[in-house]
């Protein structure tokens, strides 16, 4: 239970494997929403929030009802179920469940909160960065506690990156690009120089 | 009323999918796999041929039952019916291409979130009918694994020397010096090649961004 190895988990995923620019998790909203700072914070913000309540809550299903002989606590006679090929589905009704529940209870105690995410909550259901984490929670079999420091830190990760991007797409709005690279194009080609500076962060352990 | 199969409007949808409005680089949907699974050039092509059955499979599904789906859950009906697909080609996959469906890891699952499925969905498949639907789908599929199997073939080219898993750089490339370019197989070596196809698209379709 050293706290370096969550330390260390938790840089992992901002920094040496951010989910959005070594993994390209996320990449639709991405580039949709990174026009203007302002709904760059807010949807990362949103992100963050999803994505530390939903990595766990998957770790629950997962570990509860979907791995081999999890639903023992049911009865013994389940010992030797495996329902694993459930939890793509499985996943993504949490996923979806999660968010409308965060939505609600942001609408209820945050007003102001909910008014500037608005839109993105909802959205956030069907953002690959969240369904992402989760599998490789899956496939990386992390504990409980591991869950939620990877949720968070792929969360902050990909808000970092966001947010940047939408700094960087402020300026270029006074830049003289080719007509065709406009847009996507040249945000593609900002984003493998973003992913190339990130890489510097490669093997940093505490 | 009856219409031919490949009647004008039919042949229209097929091109706008594949070239005019191309999921890629015009309506910017599924790029995440786009970059992810292109470093080698057989994950390409499985994942290309996997999205385009998911599009074109969901999209008659969801047009089948389009009138019946209560507006304020649709989302859930059809992240519903695209589980169902995603779950039997990743057991497929698992069954007789294991090797390739450990390296396409997460991102079978990923198909479920796909933007490329999802958009063609609600922009399509809510509103018309069946064999209309399958050809958008299979369009957009088309249009998607076009632009995945270009990269694919120049990532695994350049940053491995390979094509399909055969050596096609001769040895003597490398014997006077020749190195493969290690950047093409990391994250940024994706980003700017999607950057530059994009562009290239662009120029020759005349689309641009305003």
């Amino acid at each position: 239970m050293d706290i370096v190895h969550y330390l260390n988990l938790a840089i992992k995923a901002i920094f040496v494997e951010n989910i959005l620019l070594a993994f390209f998790l996320g990449n639709c909203s991405y580039i949709a929403c990174s026009k203007k700072i302002d709904t760059a914070i807010g949807l990362g913000t949103a992100v963050v929030f999803v994505m530390v309540i939903c990595t766990p809550a998957c770790w629950a299903v997962k570990n509860f009802f979907l791995a081999k002989g999890a639903l023992h606590w049911v009865s013994p006679v389940f010992n030797n179920t495996d329902l694993s090929f459930l939890i793509f589905i499985s996943f993504i009704a949490v996923i979806a469940a999660m968010t409308q529940i965060v939505e609600m209870l942001v609408e209820k105690f945050s007003p102001a909160l909910h008014s500037s995410l608005g839109i993105f909550l909802p959205l956030i259901a069907v953002n690959c960065a969240i369904l992402g984490a989760a599998l490789f929670l899956d496939q990386r079999n992390y504990n409980f506690l591991e869950s939620i420091v990877f949720g968070l830190g792929g969360g902050i990760g990909w808000a970092l990156a966001i947010v940047a991007m939408a700094a960087i797409r402020k300026k270029l709005a006074y830049s003289n690009i080719p007509a065709p690279l406009r847009g996507l194009g040249i945000t593609m080609l900002i984003s493998g120089l973003m992913s190339m500076g990130f890489m510097c962060f490669a093997g940093i352990r505490l | 009323m009856s219409e031919a199969l490949l009647s004008t409007k039919n042949k229209k949808i097929i091109k706008d999918g594949v070239w005019d409005t191309n999921p890629i680089t015009f309506q910017i949907l599924g790029i995440c796999s786009a970059l992810a699974v292109t470093t080698q050039l057989k994950a390409a092509i499985v994942m290309s041929l996997g999205l385009t059955f998911v599009t074109a499979g969901s999209n008659v599904v969801i047009s089948l039952i389009r009138n019946f789906i209560p507006p304020q859950i649709r989302i859930i009906v059809q992240l519903t019916v695209v589980s169902a697909l995603v779950i039997s080609i990743d057991q497929l996959l698992r069954a007789y291409m294991f090797d390739v469906s450990k390296q396409l890891s997460v991102f079978v699952g990923l198909i479920i979130t796909n933007c490329i499925v999802m958009g063609r969905l609600e922009a399509f498949a809510m509103g018309n009918p069946p064999w209309k639907s399958f050809l958008d789908g299979l369009a957009n599929g088309a249009g998607y694994s076009a632009i995945l199997i270009l990269i694919g073939i120049v990532r695994e080219i350049f940053g491995s020397g390979t094509l399909l898993g055969h050596h096609v750089i001769p040895a003597s490339f490398y014997a006077a010096g020749y190195v493969n370019n290690g950047m093409m197989v990391l994250a940024p070596g994706a980003f700017f090649l999607l950057g530059t196809i994009v562009w290239i698209q662009r120029s020759i379709s005349g689309y641009k961004e305003s």
